[in-house]
């Protein structure tokens, strides 16, 4: 015998509108708050890990964890960068920033403060972090009190305009500059020249310093070097591991928020699915016996049942995903427990989100449909057509 | 008759057993879902609900990250109004492994614990901890967690201020009220100031936060005011907020979330009006013909409309008070796995009410498109009804 026609099992879904329409909207939303939290999170880690490269390394105070904790007095900056392996650039110049970075507090639009980084960094900087590119205005120029701007600060906060000044440690800083960074933290940072930085904020040492090496493969030559330096009490990592450390928390907050959530709504949307689908069977007994009584045997009711199930909950399922899909115009801006400052990123899409929520959605209609099919399946052939 | 509504629509529910019960055990998650959400973000606003009004905070106006000398609490303690000052660094180390977090600050033996009265201490334990260099105070629910008791030693990494360093408990405070934070680790910035002696001397004599006590709540706009003015066009300028506005600030940083959190808290309330919308469509469709037989009876509309009313309320009220009932144990289950997140984890009067309200909307709107179907269906076409 041949299955049940699909057409049978599609028609029951359109006759039952508004319980289709309620069933599949239930599970449309569950799907939605479940792709919108991995579409979170995977824009968190790709906006940390792209912060980074493989080949630059980056030197902070051991066990300070990050930038802002970070003390590299100067004698310490100077051994740093006179070891081998720094790359060059084209003119001859090494590929090394000494950086100080510190915390702020600007105004967001529409908001409260919030601490964003400003960094003072070196011209030279640019060419350490390629994809920091100028989008408006112009760089800062060294040993002036000029600043340049991240495109997400441009974006979320008060007074960061291009020609605008802001007023810190009793000094007015032009902003000259907007920077994009593509999707990186550098998006939510403010840059400046390093030693203005340093002699307004009162520093006499650096916060941490980035190199590029000439060859990747010379990582652990050089982090064994300098953490075994005893002059050094330093931490040597990657740029990318580095920024991909600084998510962990945060990306581990929202996964386990999402995943508990997610699987607490997701009962509910079972629930549902399963009581469409108990009164599906119980408002169609007849029809089922008829349907046995003409050859189809219990396996094809069951499938035809689960089919039904596993389509009412694909609906839900890309109605949610499209919605969700919406998400990626919106970007999220908030602080970063790890770094204390703040950090924007936002919900992305990737295919593998789309097979995991699909299949998640499908995972509902399957819970949801088994019982109430293995119950259709079991159902006699002359009770069924007694009914009713 | 409206008994006799009132005892059809109790019996009502009884007729799908199965279902029934389904939609109630799908309101009561996500009753419970919705509480402890709720709660989650007033645990967020713990901090600023707990906050006295009769203190302020005066940090670096750059950013928290940024000190202030000492000298500023003589200057401070000069200031109208002003009652008495205190200080405290964040010192941020790691207890063992990072994942231990819990706020740890240096404050100063001899003024804090009188500017903080909810943090009760036993007196000879206060005497003991000011006595010893090493000492170290420890809220109830801290010390509870890692098993501490008085005299242990504890040993803490150091990240803003590198090294190891050992505190000796001498003393664990428990909170006056319910909302005070049990889970603060305090010891002396006279220590810490020691150790930093040996690090940097830039950085000696540097203060986070000054802690400020005022004499009546409503001057602090006004002694904030003159404190910052003392400061101003100093090399550390000072911004001085309440504690509340303060606590807020933090909150505000994580905004984002917060909203996230409360945006979910109302789609679980969407997902099972859906749900519940569907059994109460379903049963309605169901019973089509006893409606027509009703109107056919001479019964009016509202009469078959308020059945289902009746009907889905029951349901919706029923199931929350359950969610709502197990709402108070799940928050403590949850309260005691996150203490670290938030020390504060209680199921405040107004989550209750939200709940009750949350049911009450589940239940109205449920019955909305079934009744206004039931209304409006003609006898004739009812009668003829295929289910």
């Amino acid at each position: 015998m041949k299955r049940v026609p699909l057409s049978y099992i599609w028609r029951n879904l359109a006759t039952r509108k508004l319980t289709t329409v309620f069933t599949a909207g239930g599970m449309a939303l569950v799907v939605f708050v479940f792709t919108a939290v991995l579409m979170l999170e995977a824009g968190l880690r790709s906006t940390l890990v792209d912060t980074g490269r493989t080949d630059n390394v980056m030197v902070i105070r051991a066990a300070s964890e990050t930038e802002i904790q970070s003390v590299l007095d100067l004698t310490q900056s100077a051994i740093v960068s006179t070891q081998p392996h720094i790359a060059r650039d084209e003119s001859g110049r090494e590929l090394l920033s000494k950086e100080s970075v510190v915390l702020i507090s600007l105004t967001k639009k529409g908001g409260g403060p919030a601490n964003v980084s400003i960094r003072g960094t070196h011209e030279i900087s640019l060419s350490l972090r390629p994809q920091v590119k100028l989008v408006e205005g112009r760089m800062f120029r060294p040993g002036s009190s000029e600043i340049v701007v991240g495109r997400s600060i441009r974006d979320g906060f008060e007074g960061v305009a291009l020609g605008q000044s802001l007023r810190f440690a009793r000094r007015d800083w032009q902003v000259v500059g907007i920077f994009d960074a593509g999707k990186t933290g550098f998006n939510s940072e403010l840059w400046g020249d390093a030693e203005q930085m340093m002699q307004s904020f009162r520093r006499t040492a650096y916060s941490s310093i980035l190199f590029q090496l000439d060859s990747a493969s010379a990582f652990d030559a050089v982090k064994k070097s300098l953490q075994d330096d005893r002059r050094l009490t330093v931490e040597v990592k990657r740029e990318n591991q580095f920024y991909a450390d600084q998510s962990k928390v945060m990306a581990g907050f929202i996964s386990i928020l999402g995943m508990t959530l997610s699987i607490i709504f997701s009962i509910g949307a079972i629930i549902g699915a399963m009581i469409t689908m108990y009164a599906a069977v119980a408002s169609r007994t007849a029809e089922i016996g008829t349907l046995r009584a003409i050859g189809f045997r219990r396996g094809n009711i069951l499938v035809a049942f689960l089919i039904e199930s596993l389509l009412l909950s694909l609906c839900g399922g890309l109605a949610g995903l499209l919605a969700a899909s919406a998400m990626q115009l919106v970007s999220v801006s908030t602080m970063n427990w790890q770094t204390f400052s703040e950090l924007a990123f936002s919900f992305t899409l990737t295919p593998r989100i789309v097979v995991t929520s699909l299949a998640f959605s499908l995972f509902m209609g399957f819970l949801g449909g088994v019982l109430p099919a293995w119950r259709a399946a079991r159902l006699k052939i002359v009770d069924a057509l007694r009914s009713n | 008759m409206l008994a006799l509504i009132l005892r059809c629509a109790l019996r009502n529910p009884l007729r799908h057993r199965l279902r029934t019960t389904l939609t109630v055990a799908g309101i009561v998650v996500a009753i419970l879902a919705f509480g402890l959400l709720r709660t989650v973000v007033s645990a967020w606003y713990a901090g600023a609900d707990a906050a006295s009004d009769k203190r302020l905070i005066t940090r670096n106006a750059i950013s928290l990250a940024f000190s202030m000398p000492l000298a500023y609490a003589e200057r401070i303690r000069g200031v109208e109004g002003v009652t008495g000052v205190s200080w405290a660094n964040w010192f941020g180390g790691i207890y063992i492994d990072a994942r231990n977090f819990f706020p740890q600050s240096a404050v100063d033996a001899e003024t804090y614990f009188s500017l903080y009265p909810e943090f009760v201490l036993p007196e000879e334990q206060l005497t003991a901890f000011r006595r010893d260099r090493r000492g170290a105070v420890a809220g109830a629910k801290l010390a509870a967690r890692y098993g501490w008791k008085v005299g242990d030693v504890i040993p803490i990494k150091g990240t803003i201020y590198p090294g190891n360093y050992e505190f000796v408990l001498r003393g664990i405070y428990h909170g006056a009220r319910s909302s005070t934070d049990e889970n603060q680790f305090l010891f002396q910035w006279e220590f810490l100031n020691e150790r930093i002696k040996q690090l940097s001397m830039a950085r000696v004599n540097q203060i986070g936060v000054f802690l400020v006590g005022i004499d009546e709540p409503s001057h602090a706009a006004a002694v904030s005011k003159r404190i910052d003015e003392t400061f101003r066009n100093s090399l550390a300028e000072t911004l001085t907020e309440t504690e509340k506005a303060f606590q807020l600030s933090f909150v505000a940083m994580t905004g984002t979330i917060v909203n996230a959190i409360q945006l979910v808290s109302y789609v679980i309330i969407l997902i099972i009006m859906a749900v519940m919308a569907n059994t109460m469509a379903m049963s309605a469709r169901e019973r089509t013909r006893e409606y027509a037989t009703l109107k056919a009876l001479g019964f009016r509309g509202w009469v078959v409309a308020s059945l289902i009313y009746a009907e889905s309320m029951a349901i919706a009220l029923v199931a929350g008070g359950i969610g709502i009932a197990a709402t108070g144990p799940a928050a403590r289950f949850v309260g005691s796995k996150l203490d670290a997140i938030f020390p504060i984890f209680n199921v405040s009067p107004g989550t209750i009410q939200q709940q009750w309200a949350a049911a009450l909307v589940i239940g109205i709107t449920s019955a909305l498109i079934p009744a206004r179907r039931a209304v409006r269906v003609k006898i004739i076409d009812g009668l003829r009804q295929v289910l």
